[in-house]
């Protein structure tokens, strides 16, 4: 039954990630998202859907643990924040060249290094171009509310089943915390064993009802034969980026400005365009919802005719350089952003784009 | 009496084991994982569990151990096989899971996976082989290298002041509460090849009876590495290996 209630949304993916069905969580405390943990033990889910929550030693082992049961067909999930989602690069390498579902939450604090537990979006290029080694993409989803921290845990588990690749939730410590009205999406039952064995033939979960054992790898010496693994890795990140694009725009048609931001910071430029328009600016907003697939085709279309862009982000310019390979050199494309742990106004913002932009034109 | 008249099914008392690929295995000539696959295989095959066993495979010589052993495998990065193998347990339970881990794997890289899977006594079983040196990488200092043993990266013997001593890994996991079975073997006799086959046959035991972490350490070979004859080499070990690896049961759990 549909639920509204008020929490944080650390506390929304906890509940969410239970009622989606999903089979285990493996964690390792770390502020800003230690809830996601803290909620799922308080709230016990082996006694009720039979969820295993596991406490790792590490965010090393927790990835790992993450990997072993993808590996098994599971759906299966970790959180961590900047620091701990590093130590996880590796397993997340892994988890992608063998072609894994599985869901992984970063609730981005300030960094480089152990750096601040103040809300951050330093970590998009990590996200969104590899974090690890190797040639591999995560389907990555920007959260913007603590509702939408509750839909992306079933939306990220959905499209990491649909590819057979990892999904990441890419939080900023702001939503992490927050709390707002959400809405719980109903419990569903998780999969039987049986069900497991049928939608995953790949699995790893014993040979019972086969002959032919299953390997989970991402180990091949031969080159040839590497090169085909890889291009079949690019033929899907293809195919998703043709499907799996999400954004969200805000009178974008009769702008002169576009400011460009994701997460939460969406939310303060979308307060900024208001401020904007009562001094007489017309402005835009572009939200990409998935980081990667980005929508490129989506910010070129809106940027055709207008005056420039301001890409505002919690960090010293990373998702902009996205921006600019989708506009080439067409018009001004301006960054503004916080760092440290600090949240623009939007006041701020507006003056960012006067200065940047307006007085520039 | 005819060739035939010999080759009859009721005379029959050793077979390759069912569960061993017919390929050719990557080890090289003398080295003990040949006989330990062996086994493994055997013991799986022996306790009727291959439909529901999963076996965790290494970096290190033993990688492709999922090419010779026909269960169903997942392939760990460097030292992080516990960790997999946590996750099998917890979430199929009624599965059989086991490790595959050389000594870097075990008692380098993974040390905190390795202790931290057997402190909360996962049901599981770790086979742990230990010839005290790197083989895949080209024979450079393992936590259990020896005192003056001389490696790629210990070239002249390895010292205590500039490597530390040798890990026994095996020690440590006896210690603690999450383990219920912690034994040392070898494979370089036809008597200690069979003691290692009841070991690990008892291992596994235990994980269908879910008692708790099972360690079966073979101390081994690695003939290449130590750059020696498979002979020479078992002499080495037994020379050498035995006196600071001593076989035998370290802990056997009552229940």
């Amino acid at each position: 039954m549909e639920e509204i209630r008020l929490m944080k949304g650390n506390e929304a993916i906890a509940h969410a990630a239970i009622r989606y069905g999903c089979d285990g969580y493996f964690g390792y405390p770390i502020t800003p998202q230690s809830e996601v943990l803290e909620t799922l033990e308080a709230l016990m889910p082996w006694e009720t859907t039979g969820m295993v929550v596991v406490q790792a030693e590490s965010e090393v082992a927790a990835i790992n643990m993450v990997y072993g049961g993808a590996a098994t067909g599971k759906a299966v999930m970790t959180s961590s924040s900047s620091p701990g989602v590093s130590l996880k690069q590796e397993g997340i390498s892994y988890i992608a060249a063998s072609s894994l579902p599985a869901l992984i939450l970063n609730v981005m604090r300030g960094g480089p290094g152990l750096g601040t537990i103040q809300p951050s979006q330093a970590d998009y290029f990590q996200a969104v171009k590899g974090g690890g080694h190797g040639d591999y993409h995560l389907i990555v989803l920007a959260p913007s509310t603590v509702q939408e921290m509750a839909d992306f845990v079933g939306l990220g588990f959905d499209l990491a089943f649909k590819y057979c690749n990892p999904s990441m939730i890419l939080a900023d410590g702001i939503v992490g915390q927050m709390m707002e009205k959400v809405v719980l999406p109903e419990q569903r039952p998780r999969r039987t064993d049986a069900e497991i064995r049928e939608q995953c033939p790949w699995a790893a979960t014993g040979r019972e009802g086969r002959r032919k054992r299953n390997v989970v790898t991402s180990l091949e010496l031969e080159s040839d034969k590497m090169e085909i693994i890889n291009n079949q890795l690019q033929a899907k990140y293809r195919e998703i980026e043709a499907n799996e694009t999400r954004w969200e725009e805000i009178d974008t048609a009769d702008a002169d400005y576009l400011i460009i931001s994701f997460g939460s910071v969406a939310r303060i430029s979308t307060k900024a365009k208001e401020l904007a328009e009562d001094e007489g600016i017309k402005v835009g907003i572009i939200r990409p919802i998935t980081l990667w697939p980005f929508p490129t085709e989506a910010i070129r279309k809106a940027a055709e005719g207008k005056k420039g862009i301001l890409v505002v982000e919690l960090n010293a310019g990373q998702m902009i350089e996205d921006v600019r390979l989708a506009v080439h050199d067409s018009l001004p494309v301006k960054h503004f952003g916080r760092m440290g742990g600090i949240i623009p106004s939007p006041s701020e913002i507006v003056t960012a784009l006067k200065e940047k932009l307006i007085a520039q034109a | 009496m005819d060739i035939q008249d010999i080759i009859k099914p009721e005379n029959k008392v050793y077979a390759a084991p069912e569960l061993l690929e017919e390929v050719n295995m990557h080890y090289c000539p003398g080295c003990s994982h040949g006989v330990i696959h062996k086994l493994v295989a055997e013991v799986i095959s022996e306790l009727g569990i291959v439909e529901r066993t999963v076996g965790v495979s290494p970096v290190g010589c033993a990688v492709f151990a999922y090419n010779y052993i026909d269960c169903d495998w997942i392939e760990a990065a460097h030292g992080r096989a516990p960790a997999i193998a946590t996750a099998v347990n917890r979430l199929w339970p009624e599965n059989v899971v086991f490790t595959y881990q050389g000594d870097g794997d075990m008692s380098a890289i993974g040390t905190a996976e390795t202790i931290h899977a057997a402190n909360r006594g996962e049901n599981i079983v770790m086979i742990f082989v230990n010839n005290a040196i790197y083989g895949m990488t080209g024979g450079q200092m393992a936590p259990t290298t020896l005192l003056g043993q001389k490696t790629a990266t210990s070239p002249y013997g390895r010292r205590v002041d500039l490597n530390g001593y040798p890990l026994e890994i095996t020690n440590l996991l006896k210690e603690l509460d999450g383990t219920c079975y912690v034994t040392r073997q070898s494979v370089h006799t036809p008597a200690n090849v069979r003691k290692t086959k009841a070991a690990l046959k008892k291992a596994f035991q235990n994980a269908i009876a879910k008692k708790g972490t099972s360690v079966v350490e073979v101390v081994s070979t690695c003939n290449s590495g130590w750059k020696m004859t498979p002979e020479k080499a078992n002499e080495w070990m037994a020379q050498h290996m035995f006196e600071k690896y001593p076989l035998g049961d370290l802990k056997v759990s009552e229940n």
